[in-house]
């Protein structure tokens, strides 16, 4: 009994670790440069664990298709929907959205769909990133 | 000539932020030497005037704030707030919407009591049991990300059924799932039970009586724990729970007797586990065909709200015990009047008290930790003196004086 644990222990030295990895092997020294580095194509990102089909991600909108019904303001949980009174669109602010997929599921044109995109961290909720329009 | 000694207490307080607490909640203990010999608990500290907001906001929008009052029943919250607004519109949900439900129901239970087993196991320095249930608990998630498009806001209800069907290709990942799910349960149930540490730890602390149980109003696996048979599953079964038959669980299954220490309530949640994933084979095997909502346009459920006068309660059985949501609509707008949550921890506050008193101090940790808290989920009210800008409570007296000053007031 007082061993049992010693062959978990010894098999886990030897097994492949669960983390992935991510966004490199090691925490590079300067983060911000190692970004740059990486938009640059000098270095190489280690990828993240794939979404799954039916991910709930940064919004795609087909502006042409829009009506503007504006039914996606009504829905929406977070106030993450602004209507162009000029244009009669819709401009969504992703730094409020809380990625329910209620405005697509409601859409009557489907002019709103999901994409797979989750890496959306910016130090600015109203940088070009978090703004679809 | 006998030496006079006067026995006194000191008081020591924890919280409302500490290193052993996950939330904030304040503890007054007077304590004699390493005995508690009186605990009171203050809450307070997290209130998000959620129900506030759900009162400016339309029903669709509140199922997204539902899931939001608690991190951990992410389901359970909305699925509550939409059984009593069909409940107050008269709404039927299709039968495969409810044996939806439950898989998803029980998923977040699964997810729930690993993740607290872990938490438990980390209390009382366990750290090994800790990565093994999350680890675990991570194919649970995955799960739950497969079949609802993320890992812990589900987005999966909606008034009169769900959003998301569960198809023939999604079979192949539960049953791979649940078979690895099973594996890890043999694993937690061999750390767990047969383990010397974890039995010396939490035999005989933290007792909660039967009768203490029943007084205090304790819920969920708290009162389980116990000995008291307390589960709206088998009480009012709700959703396809009456179709699939559920049972309680209580520490005698296991053991033959009830100790309503620490060391039961981890038995009764290690059982629900497997309880748990047998629920799921089962919802998935007996699964009827059909429509998963019984009303798709949004626009047209929401004109119908908008119409109906009356109220509707909702109750399920969460993770930590019964929720119930209140909601009544005046039949002006869709907006609520009035939406009231009773999260299931509230109910498992007061019997804290009997728990912890003539403990020690190191078992505070545990002890709080084994009725599975959720503060944020609890603060639902909170009074501020505008002019003074204090807080200040309202015990019995107060509130019984105002009821007769408002009596005396509506007389004149």
């Amino acid at each position: 009994m007082g061993f049992s644990m010693l062959w978990p222990v010894f098999k886990q030295m030897f097994k492949k670790p669960w983390t992935n990895k991510f966004p490199a092997k090691y925490q590079p020294n300067n983060t911000t440069k190692y970004l740059a580095d990486v938009a640059a194509g000098k270095a190489k990102i280690n990828p993240p664990v794939p979404t799954p089909e039916g991910f709930r991600g940064k919004i795609v909108y087909d502006t042409e298709k829009c009506i503007g019904c504006k039914l996606c303001i009504k829905v929406c949980p977070c106030g993450a929907i602004e209507f162009k009174e000029k244009e009669k669109k819709v401009k969504f602010y992703l730094s409020r959205c809380c990625f329910c997929s209620q405005c697509n599921d409601v859409c009557p044109v489907k002019c709103i769909s999901m994409s797979d995109e989750f890496l959306l961290s910016d130090a600015d909720p109203y940088s070009k990133d978090l703004i679809v329009e | 000539m006998s030496k006079e000694t006067t026995q006194t207490t000191y008081q020591i307080p924890i919280g409302p932020i500490h290193p052993s607490l996950k939330e904030p909640v304040m503890f007054k203990f007077d304590i004699d030497g390493e005995r508690i010999v009186d605990v009171d608990v203050e809450l307070g500290h997290v209130h998000r005037a959620i129900e506030w907001t759900g009162m400016r906001r339309n029903p669709i929008q509140i199922i997204y704030l539902a899931e939001r009052i608690c991190g951990i029943c992410s389901f359970v919250h909305p699925l509550a707030f939409c059984r009593a607004v069909e409940n107050a519109c008269e709404i039927d949900v299709p039968e495969r919407a409810d044996y939806i439900r439950v898989v998803h129901g029980e998923l977040e239970r699964i997810c729930s009591h690993l993740l607290w087993a872990g938490v438990a196991a980390h209390e009382i320095g366990f750290d090994t049991v800790l990565f093994l249930t999350w680890e675990v608990r991570e194919k649970a998630l995955d799960l739950t990300e497969y079949l609802t498009g993320n890992r812990v806001t589900k987005a999966i209800l909606t008034i009169g059924g769900v959003r998301r069907d569960i198809k023939k290709e999604h079979h192949a990942k539960i049953n791979e799932t649940m078979a690895s799910l099973k594996e890890g349960y043999k694993k937690l149930a061999h750390a767990f039970l047969d383990d010397k540490t974890v039995k010396m730890r939490s035999k005989g602390c933290g007792v909660l009586t039967y009768d203490d149980a029943l007084k205090l109003c304790a819920v969920g696996p708290t009162a389980r724990g116990s000995g008291v048979k307390k589960d709206v599953r088998a009480d009012q079964p709700y959703t396809a729970y009456g179709d699939i038959g559920v049972d309680y669980i209580t520490p005698d299954v296991l053991t033959g007797e009830v100790n309503g220490d620490v060391y039961d309530r981890i038995i009764v949640r290690l059982l629900e586990v497997k309880q748990s994933i047998d629920l799921i084979e089962k919802a998935i095997d007996q699964m009827p065909a059909g429509d998963i909502v019984s009303e798709p346009k949004i626009p047209k459920l929401l004109n119908q709200i908008k119409k109906i006068e009356g109220e509707g309660i909702g109750r399920d059985e969460a993770p930590r015990g019964e929720v119930i949501h209140y909601v009544k609509f005046d039949g002006k707008s869709e907006t609520p009047y009035t939406w009231k949550v009773r999260a299931s921890t509230y109910a498992n506050v007061l019997p804290w008290i009997p728990m912890l008193k003539g403990d020690q101090i190191a078992d505070i940790p545990i002890v709080a930790a084994s009725t599975d808290p959720c503060m944020s989920c609890t603060n639902r009210v909170a009074v501020i003196n505008n002019a003074t800008n204090k807080n200040y409570m309202l015990n019995k007296e107060t509130l019984h004086n105002l009821s007769v000053m408002k009596t005396r007031r509506m007389i004149h």
